[in-house]
């Protein structure tokens, strides 16, 4: 027997390109900013206010402003246009390329696999995550594991910044720790080290209530991914025209 | 408020269709359902259609509303402009029967390759014992209604009908799931998700989560749980390492 012969690639009538549209110049935008911020290689120090964007951190080669290598400058210059991001971009690239929702929002938005519900996608055939390249997606926690670092190491740096005095720059290192804070925790892998790999929860009580937690968390995992991302872009934005000269910090307490 | 709807509804069989126009009545508080049951009392008295409770609760309704996949009796006809023509598809996934009757059967083959629960084998039916929140993930799952749109959805078999042989489909990863996480089943059911249903070929768009008319969340709930449960079995040397240190099995 036969499917129904219907040509039409789809007969939704709403305006189902729109959301895979924003999607894609959402992600696009931001990986023009943070490619260029990435190679720029400056403004991502305020040596009087002690802060550091967390595109830059930690700062970890020998061409790092040495205050701002707060962990050591553990390799040598890098040769030609390579920047100190370029060590621990893969690592958050990394998380949020194998997050479960941003494989959601590239595959509709950059793949078009599909790019809506109910709308045929226009490959000829389909593996999905069964095969090279893409089962490497298990690897996710793994780089949960190397986020849940860098999230320690940007605590830190906030924290250390509040040594200077108090200004709108701390509050938004603060908000941008807290933000990132939020998506790393919501993050599926973390839900299910948490407890969601355990079969009976009433011998667990402690991992049980980790667990909760993190489903409610869990449950805004796609806005927390939005908000976190325009929130670094938005703090390095903000770091950088502070240390560039563009603008003074608005200081509270000094 | 009564007016004249505009209609267009698939009719045909496997041998070729198309879409036909009609124009119906439409009363307030009606849904999709009653506007195919009033085109077969006046116009259109050879039309097939699969329904039976009306109430969102048996699943055989299933179709397709101006593309997107719903239950006919869940739609109401409230949420449509007065001007609008409402186009009523069959499921695309399924073989077609006839107009809006699709045959499923792709379902029960696939229900069928799921192991069924497997209790400890000292354990009697009667004297199964287990706590609330051990067994309330599973019962999330048992809301299913199988209407099967998950299925249809899905764009691993609707649009790569090659796939239907090695993917189970998000109704049935969830069913594996649901016995996965069940307090009380014993079967060893994450290696058969990747290598026997195929969970591997999900890449949790999340279509099956959207269309879900018991607002089941199969993708946050079963099958992203299911493909880390995987992912601790055959791709994390850690955990391989520390089953292995602590004889754990």
């Amino acid at each position: 027997m036969a499917r129904a012969e219907i040509a039409a690639r789809t007969l939704r009538t709403d305006r189902w390109w729109l959301p895979p549209l924003t999607t894609f110049a959402g992600l696009l935008l931001i990986s023009i900013y943070a490619a260029f911020r990435t190679f720029q290689g400056d403004y991502y120090w305020v040596d009087q206010y002690h802060y550091l964007t967390p595109m830059y951190s930690p700062c970890l080669t020998e061409e790092c402003v040495p205050a701002a290598s707060h962990f050591g400058q553990w390799f040598p210059a890098l040769p030609g246009f390579l920047t100190p991001p370029v060590i621990i971009i893969p690592f958050l690239l990394g998380f949020r390329i194998t997050c479960y929702y941003y494989r959601k929002a590239y595959y509709r938005a950059a793949w078009a696999s599909p790019p809506a519900c109910a709308v045929a996608e226009p490959h000829n055939k389909y593996t999905g995550e069964t095969r090279f390249p893409l089962i490497a997606q298990n690897l996710h926690r793994y780089f949960f594991y190397a986020a849940s670092v860098l999230l320690l190491i940007n605590i830190y740096d906030a924290v250390l910044a509040f040594g200077t005095g108090l200004g709108l720059g701390n509050i938004i290192l603060l908000v941008n720790v807290g933000l990132l804070g939020a998506y790393t925790l919501s993050c599926h892998s973390c839900r299910h080290i948490a407890g969601g790999r355990l079969k009976h929860f009433s011998k667990h009580p402690v991992r049980y209530w980790a667990w909760t937690q993190i489903s409610k968390l869990n449950n805004r995992h796609m806005q927390l991914a939005w908000a976190s991302l325009i929130f670094v872009c938005l703090t390095d934005l903000y770091v950088a025209l502070v240390a560039s000269g563009t603008i003074s910090d608005l200081r509270f307490i000094d | 408020m009564t007016y004249q709807g505009r209609f267009r509804v698939w009719r045909g069989d496997d041998a070729g269709g198309a879409l036909e126009d009609f124009t119906v009545e439409v009363n307030e508080g009606e849904v999709v359902l009653d506007i195919i049951h009033r085109l077969q009392a006046t116009q259109a008295p050879d039309l097939a259609v699969r329904w039976n409770c009306k109430a969102g609760k048996c699943g055989s309704c299933s179709a397709e509303i101006n593309g997107r996949p719903r239950l006919l009796c869940m739609t109401r006809m409230s949420i449509f402009e007065e001007s609008e023509t409402i186009t009523v598809t069959p499921m695309r996934t399924f073989p077609i029967i006839r107009d809006l009757v699709t045959d499923v059967s792709f379902n029960y083959t696939k229900a069928r390759e799921v192991p069924s629960f497997a209790p400890p084998a000292d354990l009697a039916p009667g004297e199964y014992r287990m706590q609330q929140v051990d067994v309330e993930r599973s019962q999330e799952f048992r809301k299913c209604i199988e209407c099967f749109l998950c299925q249809n959805t899905c764009h691993v078999v609707r649009d790569h009908e090659e796939n239907k042989e090695a993917f189970a489909g998000p109704r049935f990863l969830m069913r594996v799931a649901e016995l996965e996480m069940h307090p009380l089943d014993t079967a060893d059911r994450v290696d058969q998700a990747q290598d026997e249903h195929g969970l591997g070929y999900c890449n949790i768009t999340k279509c099956c989560s959207e269309v879900c008319p018991e607002h089941i969340h199969i993708t946050d709930n079963a099958l992203i749980p299911m493909k880390e449960r995987v992912a601790d079995r055959k791709y994390d040397p850690i955990v391989w390492l520390g089953n292995k240190l602590f004889k754990r099995s």
